[in-house]
C-alpha cells in the first residue's frame, strides 16, 4: 500500500506566500488569545486548595464529585484517601480564598452527608507556582537555544533560523489553543509543549536534510525547485510518521484519563501544527533568507558523511 | 549480501533476552497488603492468622494470600480499596495490642530478584502518597550561628582579658562591640581577624572604640549549606522512623527540600514528624533536695521536676550543661564486660570541655539526658478550620515536651566521648543513638507546598496509562503492517523490542515511573517508528530508481541513518533541558524521553536491520521485496 505515488514534484514554494500568510494569521490569533484570555494555569502554577473530609461512613469519591460538579465546582478532583470514609477534594483557586471556600464546600457536602468533618485545608504555595512558571519559560528558551546551535553547526545558520521560527510558531499556536478554550494548563502540559518543540524541530530537520542532499545531488534547478523536490520526496514519510505518532497520542487522549488529557491534547495540536510548520513555514523562510547552492556545496568536503 | 556476522546477531539476541529478563519484574507489580504486628502484651501466632481470616471472610473481603512474615502477619490483596477496608476492619476488631499498617508487597518471583531484576519504582502519582516541599528557614539558621559566634567571642575576649563594655548581637545580624580604649579595641580586632574568620570586622563609624562584625558571604554560604545538609540528614532519619518504604528526600535549590512519602496515608502524622524540632539537653540530677518534698511542695529554686519515660518524676537542675548540638556522633553497642546495651557518644570541643569539667567534680552523682521537643500545631476553631491572625497568617500553638530519657550515675571523669548505660534493651539503645545522631533540625522548616495522591487514583492512573500505550501500540502495529507489509511486521517487532528495552533500562536504573513517564514511553513508541518510516521510504525510493532489492535495502538503511541521528538529536536536546529544569513528574517524562530515543535508535536501526537480513539477506538473487 502506498498513499503517495507522486510523479512530478509538487510546487509548494509557489504558494509559499499563501501558506506563510495562513500561519501568520493563526500565529496572530494565538497571540491575541494569549494576551486577551491568558493561560488557564492550574494548581501547579497558581497554588490551590486541598480539602480533606471525614465522613461518618464509607463514601465513594464519585458521589462527592458528582455533588460538587453540579454545584459549580467544575474543576474539583475528588478521591478517597487513607480510609474509605475519608475524601480529599482539590480545587484550583486564583486568590487565597481557601478558608471561605473550604467552609462553603463543607456546608454543601454536610447538607447531603450529615456529620461530615473537615479534617484539613491545605494550599499549594503561590511562590512555588510562579517559580515553576519561570523555570518552564527558561526551559523553553534553553531548548530553542540548544537546537539553534546544533542546527547551525550541523547545517547552516539559515536552517537554524527557519527551524526555530517554525518551532516557535508551533509552540505559540498550541499555547494559543489552550488559552482560547481555557483548557487547564498544568506542569504535564508544559512538558508536552516542550516535547512538541523537540518533535517539531525533528520533523523540520528531516526536510532540511533532504534539501541539503538535493543541493548536492541536483546540478540544475532553482532553490525553490530543489526545496519542492525535497518536500515532495519526504511527504510520504512526513504524513506516515505523523499519522502513526498521532495514533499513539489519540490513544492517550481518549484512554489516558484526566491527567494525561492535557498532555495528549497539546501533543495532538502540536503534531498537526508542527507538520504544517515544518513543511510550509520553515522551508519558505530558508528560501527567503537567500539560501544558495554555494552555501552548502562549499561545505561539501567538510560536511560529507562517508 | 545483506548479512550481519554471526557475533553481531548473537549480540543483538543477547541484548533482547537481557531486556526481556530485566523488564519482566514490572509485570508482577506490587500487591497492596496489610501488616499486623503485635505491640505490647499481645503475640502474633497462628491463632491470629485464623482470626484475621475469619474476619475477612465474614466481611466478604477477598484476599490473595495470608501468612506469617518476619514481623507479624501479612495479608495481600488484589485491590487497594479492599486493602483499606480490611485495614479499618482488622484495626477495629482485633483490638488493642495489635498494630495494623498498610504496605506494598512485591509480587515478583524470587529467581528474578536473585538476578538483580527489580521493577521500576512507581512515582507518587501512580502509587499514591504525599509530596512535601519544605523551605528551610535560613534566616533562623544564620541567626543561630551568630548567637553561637557571639557567645564564643565573649568567652574568647574574657579569656584574653580584653574587657568589653558591650558585646551584643542586633536583630539585623550585626555583632556590636564596645571597648574602653583604643589598645583593647585593637587587640580585640586582632583576635577576631585571627580566630573568628567567619566574621568580617569593621570599625564603628562614630566611636573609634567600637567594632562591628557581620558574617562574611563565604561564611553565610557555608552556614546555609551546613544547615541544609544537616536538615537533610535529620529528615532522612525521621522518615526512617516513620517506616515508609522507599522515601525520597532531596535537596532542591538553595534552601528547599523535597520529601516524598509513597503510600503514606496519615498526612497529619507525617507532617508532625517532619516538622518536629527535637533536641537533647544534659542536666545534672539534684540529689540534695528530696524528690518527695519537691513533688508535694513544688520544686526548690534552680530546679525543676521532669518526668522520665515511665512517667515517674525526677528532680533536675535548671541549668543546661550542653545540648544535642554539641553531640557529633552517637552509636549503639554492647558493653563487652557486662553485656549490657550502651550508647557511645562523641562530643565536639565545647561539649567535651564542659563534660570534662562537670564530670570531674560530680563523680557518683547522676546526670540526666532530657529529650526536648517543640510541637507546633495549627490553631483551629470548633469546626476544625484554622484560625487566622490579623495579618492573614494561620496562627499556630506550640507545645513543649520534655522527657528524661536516661539518668545514669557518673562513674568517672569523662571527656569528649563516653557511654550511656542503663538503657534497658538493645532496641532502645539503637533508638536513642538514632535520636542523638539525627538531632535537631539545624533550622526550622515550613511546608510550602504539599501534594497528595490517593492510592485509588494511583491505581487508576496506572491502568489508564497502560491501556493508552497498549492500544496506541496495537494501532501503530496494524497500520504499518498494512502499509509496509513484511517490513511493517518486522518494524512492529522492533518496536516491541524498543518498549521492552526501554522498560528494562528504566528498571535497571531504578528510575521512577510517573504518569508523564508513561506518556514519555508512549511518545517514544510513536517517535521510534519515525526511524523505520524514514528507512522504508528510502528503500522504496531506491527500488523506484530501479536498484536491485538487496542494494536498495543497504542504501536505504545507510542514507536514512544521518537523517535519523540529526532529527533525534534535536528531540534529545529538548529532553535534556526538561530534565535539567524540570522537577518531579516532568523529570520522569524527560528521563523516559531521552532513554527512549537511545533505545529506539538501537531497535529501529540495528534490530530492524537484523530482522530484515534474516528474512531477505541470504538470498543472492532476490526478485522483489515485500514493502
Amino acid at each position: 500500500m502506498e498513499f503517495f505515488r507522486i510523479k512530478r514534484d509538487l510546487p509548494f514554494m509557489r504558494y509559499a506566500r499563501t501558506t506563510v500568510f495562513v500561519s501568520l494569521v493563526l500565529f496572530a490569533a494565538a497571540v491575541a488569545a494569549l494576551v486577551a484570555r491568558g493561560l488557564n494555569l492550574n494548581v501547579d502554577f497558581t497554588g490551590g486548595t486541598v480539602i480533606e473530609l471525614q465522613f461518618k461512613a464509607a463514601t465513594p469519591a464519585s458521589a462527592i464529585r458528582r455533588l460538587l460538579v453540579t454545584h459549580h465546582y467544575r474543576h474539583a478532583r475528588v478521591e478517597n484517601y487513607g480510609t474509605a470514609s475519608k475524601v480529599l477534594i482539590r480545587l484550583p483557586t486564583r486568590a487565597t480564598k481557601g478558608k471561605a471556600l473550604a467552609v462553603r464546600v463543607l456546608r454543601l457536602v454536610s447538607a447531603h452527608y450529615p456529620g461530615t468533618n473537615l479534617r484539613s485545608v491545605e494550599y499549594v504555595g503561590p511562590e512555588v507556582g510562579s517559580e515553576l512558571a519561570d523555570q518552564g519559560a527558561l526551559a523553553l528558551l534553553f531548548v530553542a537555544l540548544g537546537i539553534t546551535i546544533y542546527l547551525t553547526v550541523r547545517f547552516e545558520w539559515r536552517f537554524a533560523v527557519g527551524a526555530i521560527v517554525a518551532t516557535i510558531h508551533d509552540v505559540v499556536i498550541v499555547l494559543g489553543v489552550f488559552a482560547f478554550f481555557h483548557i487547564s494548563f498544568s506542569l504535564t502540559v508544559l512538558a508536552a509543549v516542550l516535547a512538541v518543540l523537540g518533535y517539531s524541530v525533528n520533523d523540520t530537520v528531516v526536510v532540511f536534510d533532504r534539501i541539503r542532499e538535493n543541493f548536492r545531488r541536483m546540478r540544475t534547478g532553482t532553490t525553490a525547485e530543489i526545496i519542492d523536490s525535497a518536500i515532495t520526496r519526504t511527504l510520504s514519510r512526513t504524513v506516515m510518521t505523523h499519522l502513526l505518532t498521532q495514533m499513539m497520542v489519540l490513544s492517550m487522549l481518549f484512554l489516558g484519563g484526566p491527567v494525561l488529557f492535557g498532555f495528549a491534547l497539546a501533543m495532538t495540536i502540536g503534531i498537526v501544527v508542527g507538520t504544517y510548520g515544518s513543511v510550509l513555514v520553515a522551508s519558505p523562510i530558508v528560501m527567503w533568507l537567500g539560501l544558495k547552492r554555494e552555501d552548502l556545496v562549499a561545505r561539501k568536503a567538510a560536511a560529507e558523511r562517508p | 549480501m545483506n548479512q550481519y556476522p554471526w557475533w553481531k546477531n548473537a549480540f543483538i539476541g543477547l541484548i533482547v533476552v537481557l531486556g526481556l529478563i530485566y523488564a519482566l519484574p514490572n509485570l508482577y507489580g506490587d500487591n497492596p497488603a496489610v501488616e499486623i504486628q503485635a505491640t505490647h502484651g499481645a503475640r502474633v501466632n497462628d491463632a491470629t492468622v485464623a482470626r484475621v481470616r475469619r474476619l475477612l471472610a465474614a466481611a466478604h473481603l477477598p484476599y490473595k494470600h495470608i501468612g506469617r512474615v518476619a514481623k507479624g502477619v501479612q495479608v495481600r490483596f488484589r485491590r487497594a480499596g479492599v486493602q483499606m477496608r480490611a485495614r479499618d476492619l482488622i484495626g477495629q476488631k482485633l483490638g488493642p495490642g495489635f498494630h495494623t499498617a498498610l504496605a506494598l508487597a512485591p509480587a515478583d518471583p524470587s529467581w528474578l530478584r536473585a538476578l538483580g531484576a527489580r521493577p521500576m519504582y512507581l512515582g507518587l502519582d501512580l502509587r499514591g502518597g504525599v509530596h512535601f516541599l519544605l523551605r528551610v528557614d535560613m534566616h533562623a539558621a544564620l541567626h543561630k550561628a551568630l548567637v553561637e559566634d557571639t557567645r564564643a567571642l565573649r568567652r574568647a575576649l574574657r579569656h584574653r582579658h580584653i574587657r568589653y563594655r558591650e558585646a551584643r548581637l542586633t536583630k539585623t545580624g550585626v555583632v556590636k562591640l564596645r571597648f574602653r580604649n583604643a589598645a583593647q579595641t585593637h587587640e580585640a580586632r586582632r583576635l577576631m581577624t585571627q580566630r573568628f574568620t567567619d566574621l568580617a570586622v569593621t570599625s564603628g563609624s562614630h566611636n573609634p572604640n567600637t567594632l562591628r562584625a557581620v558574617m562574611t558571604p563565604a561564611a553565610i554560604a557555608a552556614r546555609q549549606h551546613y544547615a541544609l545538609e544537616q536538615n537533610l540528614t535529620a529528615l532522612r532519619r525521621r522518615v526512617n522512623e516513620l517506616g515508609v518504604a522507599a522515601p525520597v528526600i532531596q535537596q532542591e535549590g538553595q534552601s528547599r527540600i523535597v520529601v516524598e512519602l509513597p503510600g503514606v496515608e496519615d498526612i497529619a502524622r507525617a507532617k508532625e514528624i517532619l516538622g518536629r524540632t527535637a533536641t537533647l539537653e544534659i542536666h545534672m540530677v539534684d540529689s540534695k533536695n528530696s524528690l518527695a518534698t519537691a513533688v508535694s511542695n513544688g520544686a526548690p529554686p534552680g530546679t525543676r521536676i521532669y518526668d522520665n519515660r515511665h512517667g515517674q518524676p525526677i528532680l533536675l537542675y535548671d541549668r543546661v550543661l550542653y545540648s544535642g548540638d554539641d553531640i557529633t556522633n552517637a552509636s549503639a553497642g554492647v558493653d563487652p564486660q557486662t553485656g549490657q546495651p550502651v550508647v557511645n557518644i562523641t562530643l565536639n570541643g565545647r561539649g567535651a570541655a564542659i563534660n570534662a569539667r562537670v564530670t570531674r567534680r560530680n563523680v557518683g552523682q547522676r546526670m540526666a539526658v532530657v529529650y526536648v521537643e517543640v510541637q507546633s500545631h495549627l490553631k483551629r476553631n470548633d469546626q476544625g478550620v484554622p484560625i487566622r491572625g490579623p495579618d492573614g497568617r494561620r496562627e499556630r500553638v506550640t507545645r513543649k515536651i520534655e522527657r528524661v530519657i536516661t539518668a545514669p550515675v557518673i562513674r568517672e571523669a569523662l571527656g569528649g566521648s563516653f557511654q550511656i548505660t542503663g538503657i534497658g534493651s538493645v532496641r532502645q539503645a539503637r533508638n536513642l543513638s538514632l535520636l542523638l545522631r539525627a538531632g535537631a533540625l539545624a533550622a526550622p522548616v515550613s511546608i510550602i507546598a504539599e501534594r497528595t495522591v490517593g492510592p485509588s487514583l494511583g491505581a487508576a492512573n496506572i491502568t489508564r496509562g497502560f491501556y493508552a500505550t497498549l492500544f496506541g501500540f496495537l494501532a501503530i502495529a496494524v497500520f504499518i503492517t498494512v502499509y509496509y507489509r513484511t517490513f511493517g511486521v518486522l518494524a512492529a517487532i522492533a518496536l516491541a523490542t524498543n518498549v521492552v528495552l526501554l522498560v528494562a533500562v528504566l528498571s535497571v536504573l531504578q528510575a521512577t515511573l510517573t504518569l508523564p513517564g508513561i506518556a514519555g514511553i508512549a511518545l517514544t513508541v510513536g517517535m521510534a517508528i519515525d526511524a523505520n518510516v524514514l528507512i522504508f521510504e528510502r528503500i522504496r525510493e531506491e527500488l523506484r530508481n530501479k536498484n536491485s532489492p538487496q542494494a536498495a535495502i543497504a542504501t536505504g538503511f545507510d542514507k536514512a541513518m544521518g537523517t535519523i541521528v540529526d532529527s533525534n538529536m534535536t528531540t534529545f536536546i529538548a529532553g535534556l533541558a526538561l530534565f535539567w529544569l524540570g522537577s518531579g513528574s516532568v523529570r520522569g517524562f524527560a528521563v523516559t524521553l531521552c532513554l527512549g530515543i537511545l533505545t529506539s535508535l538501537f531497535s529501529a536501526i540495528v534490530v530492524t536491520r537484523a530482522l530484515v537480513n534474516a528474512v531477505y539477506g541470504r538470498r543472492r538473487r532476490l526478485a522483489r521485496v515485500d514493502i
